[in-house]
């Protein structure tokens, strides 16, 4: 195996023990005095992704990198930021990986708009179905006078 | 010897399970009724030959033989007994043997028990199983053989992922593969009906109880890793919309769909291409959770290796299996005809609308499990898909299917009454209102949605209970004949109730926990102490202890609630020797009312340490709103009429009932 295959994989084996042995996430020196902007600071944490670890945002993980991000995101909170300059500085830095929830953009199109474009096709195909059913001539229309009483002779008799 | 005997099991059961493919599809061809009848034996053969590799591995297992590489690699003689065992199927080797071994389990059970099903839908079904056996048995064979000896046989063993001992861990893979493969005999039957041309009301009932039997399983499952990584993880989450649990919940969605479906089909015998669709469907979701999880295409706990040569191996099973079944269905569906009519207010409406939520909503999250995987591939961009995008996806498909769901049940067959079934509905619908109103007026803090949410919840369950209650006419008619229609009620109206009721406690305790949970971080040194949730706690200190492959510390932490004792937690860190990694154990006090949950952190420079507290409202309620829901579907299964082989008379008998209404 070339080293730098070797390194990649001492590499990815130290990460994947930092991702299990999480747990710690926010640390106490790391919360902020003011209540309102800590609450911030936790919301927009958790819709940014620890980009070192599995499917985990900064808020849940205590890999250095996430404590990096956390701690940064709370500094452009003192300084004043709104959260959306906020995430478009850390998107900037880190790129659209980052984003646990992605951006409407041409090439998330597709993602965003499946769900919607599968409903309304299992909808319409339920609509044709039922409609070729009716146009068929098989409606279920109510029974007759006639034929009620035709049922309820054989109902009696049985 | 052991290892050899296991390894030479496997290779017969290889052969076995190609002559049980085989030779029925021929018999079927040149109409000899003695080649087809080989199936059932050859089944019931190929799930004896698996058990044996299988106990071969375990007992390598459990007497610690290093010279077999795959325990080596798993396994430390120091380990805990009951990880010895769980140990076989903590590794991709072993659990695929596990895998097989169900899969053989399920196709020797049709070939004892199955002895009202036609012959010839009998042996093709178990043709299509044998031929599943056979390619994952070649799998396993060619690229994933646990049997492999080393020499010299090393001293001892390199452990375990400290991670995996954990005795929920340790009965969740099990649950998890008996789920997912149960569907492979809805899958069977399905393409058995597509190979003959033929299907009716019979085949839902044939295939029904299989269905029901993994899709119980498979519920267990998934709750079981929930609540493992509740009080494993360390943080209390209990859904983190992680691909790998999503490659276990989408087969869910669509099993859920399917036990629905083929409802219909087995009292209105409409439905009928659909429903076989959606057992394809369904076990292709199995199919595709077993390759994105054991091909490491997701790099996770459950990716035991990554190794390209096993994702390319079953992703050419999937291709065959799913590509396969579907241009069969493709062929030969037109030829299974309509069934039965009804207008779109009935039970069948109902029950349409049940499928229309719930693929669509397994749509979603397969959409976002694999389009970061797709847009990588074809574009090179990443991008990253996680919780605030499934929940804004999942959520407006489920709540309308959760609002619905009472309805269902009240409504007739063919044609139903939306306005009686709703003036039915009005006592339930009174208490959820009440439920609202009351949370609305004490909610101090968190999202002003929540109070409706556990309304819904409430809904669910009061729902339930005003099904049962119309049933047995309650408040109609006298006592005895209430307690008289009680007992006569069939179980399966039992189950499908109590599965919806445990349904409503999974929500109650989903929307609690998220929009109540409190939290405390703090830096605590011994002595101090702590309030959350009235609850105080102080911090006695820490101390190490020795467990039985592992060294820890352990934070002591005394509760009190208005003054009186309650318990005392003991959170931890443990380091394990051999593996040289570490856990975090949660210290957790479980109340009706809650978790208090407490996790211990580093030690920080001052002699503190870092404790996070939390209280997790009614988080209880999830898990046991899912046991609730296994136990609703057991006692669907034990319902007569779903065993196989029910008398005839009881037919007759509910033909005779439904004519006169």
């Amino acid at each position: 195996m070339p080293r730098r295959h070797i390194r990649t994989l001492l590499l990815s084996l130290a990460l994947s023990f930092l991702a299990l042995a999480s747990a710690h996430a926010v640390q106490p020196d790391e919360v902020l005095a003011d209540a309102a902007l800590e609450a911030r600071a936790r919301a927009i944490s958790a819709g940014l992704r620890c980009l070192v670890c599995q499917n985990q945002s900064i808020d849940d993980s205590d890999a250095p990198l996430a404590r990096d991000l956390r701690l940064l995101v709370r500094e452009r909170l003192k300084a004043g930021d709104s959260d959306q300059e906020i995430v478009d500085f850390v998107v900037a830095r880190y790129g659209e990986f980052v984003l646990l929830k992605p951006r409407f953009l041409p090439h998330t199109l597709l993602l965003w708009f499946a769900t919607p474009v599968v409903f309304a096709a299992a909808l319409s195909l339920i609509w044709l179905a039922h409609r070729r059913r009716k146009a068929a001539g098989q409606s279920l229309a109510p029974l007759s006078t006639m034929e009620k009483r035709q049922l309820k002779r054989l109902l009696d008799e049985g | 010897m052991i290892a050899e005997t296991g390894h030479y099991a496997l290779i017969l059961a290889l052969g076995v399970a190609i002559v049980q493919t085989l030779l029925p599809l021929i018999g079927a061809r040149v109409r000899d009724p003695q080649l087809a009848a080989v199936a059932a034996p050859a089944a019931q053969m190929q799930f004896v030959l698996v058990a044996i590799a299988f106990i071969a591995l375990t007992t390598a297992y459990v007497t610690s033989d290093f010279s077999v590489a795959n325990v080596w690699q798993n396994s430390h003689s120091a380990k805990p007994l009951l990880y010895k065992f769980s140990g076989v199927w903590g590794n991709h080797e072993g659990s695929m043997i596990l895998w097989v071994l169900i899969l053989t389990l399920f196709g020797a059970a049709v070939a004892t028990f199955g002895r009202n099903l036609p012959r010839q839908l009998k042996s093709n079904v178990l043709a299509v199983q044998g031929s599943i056996g056979a390619a994952f048995l070649l799998f396993i064979i060619t690229t994933s053989n646990p049997f492999i000896r080393l020499s010299p046989a090393p001293f001892d063993g390199q452990g375990l992922n400290p991670v995996l001992q954990d005795p929920a861990l340790a009965f969740h893979p099990p649950f998890l593969y008996a789920g997912y493969v149960g569907f492979s005999m809805a899958f069977s039957f399905a393409v058995a009906a597509l190979i003959e041309g033929r299907i009716d009301a019979a085949w839902a009932r044939w295939v029904r109880p299989w269905t029901l039997a993994a899709w119980m399983c498979l519920t267990l499952g998934i709750a079981m890793g929930s609540w493992w990584a509740y009080y494993e993880l360390g943080w209390g989450g209990f859904w983190f919309w992680d691909p790998v649990e999503n490659a276990s919940f989408m087969p869910w969605l669509a099993g859920t769909a399917l036990l629905h479906s083929a409802l219909v089909m087995e009292k209105r015998d409409a439905l009928k291409v659909w429903t076989i669709l959606l057992a394809i469907i369904t076990f292709s979701l199995s199919l595709m959770g077993t390759f994105l999880v054991r091909s490491g295409v997701l790099t996770s706990v459950h990716a035991f290796a990554v190794d390209p040569a096993r994702g390319i191996f079953i992703l050419a099973i999937m291709g065959v299996f799913i590509g396969g079944a579907l241009t069969l269905f493709a062929w030969r569906a037109p030829l299974l005809g309509q069934g039965g009519l009804f207008a779109p207010i009935s039970r069948e409406g109902a029950l349409v609308l049940n499928n229309l939520l719930l693929t669509t909503a397994c749509a979603a999250v397969f959409v976002g499990t694999l389009y970061p995987l797709a847009l990588e591939a074809v574009t090179g961009d990443k991008i990253s898909v996680g919780p605030p995008f499934f929940n804004l996806t999942f959520a407006p498909l489920i709540v309308p299917l959760l609002l619905a769901v009472p309805f269902g049940p009240l409504l007739a067959w063919k044609r139903g009454d939306l306005v009686a079934a709703a003036q039915r509905l009005m006592a339930a619908a009174c208490l959820a209102l009440a439920a609202v109103v009351l949370l609305l007026a004490l909610n101090q803090r968190g999202p002003w949605l929540a109070p409706f949410g556990i309304g819904l919840g409430v809904w669910l369950i009061t729902g339930a209970l005003t099904e049962i209650a119309y049933r047995v006419k309650l408040g109609q008619a006298s006592v005895s004949e209430i307690g008289r229609r009680l007992g006569n009620l069939p179980r399966a109206a039992y189950g499908s109730a109590l599965a919806h009721a445990g349904l409503g406690f999974a929500v109650i305790g989903i929307v609690a926990t998220t929009a109540w949970r409190s939290e405390a971080i703090l830096a605590l040194k011994p002595g101090e102490t702590a309030e959350i949730a009235g609850y105080t706690l102080s911090f006695k200190g820490v101390a190490p202890r020795q467990g039985p492959n592992y060294r820890e510390r352990v934070a002591l932490l005394e509760v009190t609630r208005h003054g009186n004792a309650v318990t005392k937690l003991t959170p931890s860190k443990r380091e394990f020797t051999v593996e040289r990694s570490s856990t975090t154990e949660a210290g957790i006090q479980a109340s009706w009312r809650g978790d208090l949950y407490a996790v211990l952190g580093d030690e920080l420079n001052n002699g503190a340490y870092t404790i996070r507290l939390y209280f997790n409202p009614l988080v209880r309620l999830i898990w046991l709103g899912a046991l609730v829901m296994f136990f609703g579907g057991a006692v669907s299964l034990s319902d007569r009429r779903l065993r196989v082989g029910a008398p005839k008379r009881a037919q007759a008998k509910a033909a005779a009932i439904s004519a006169a209404e």
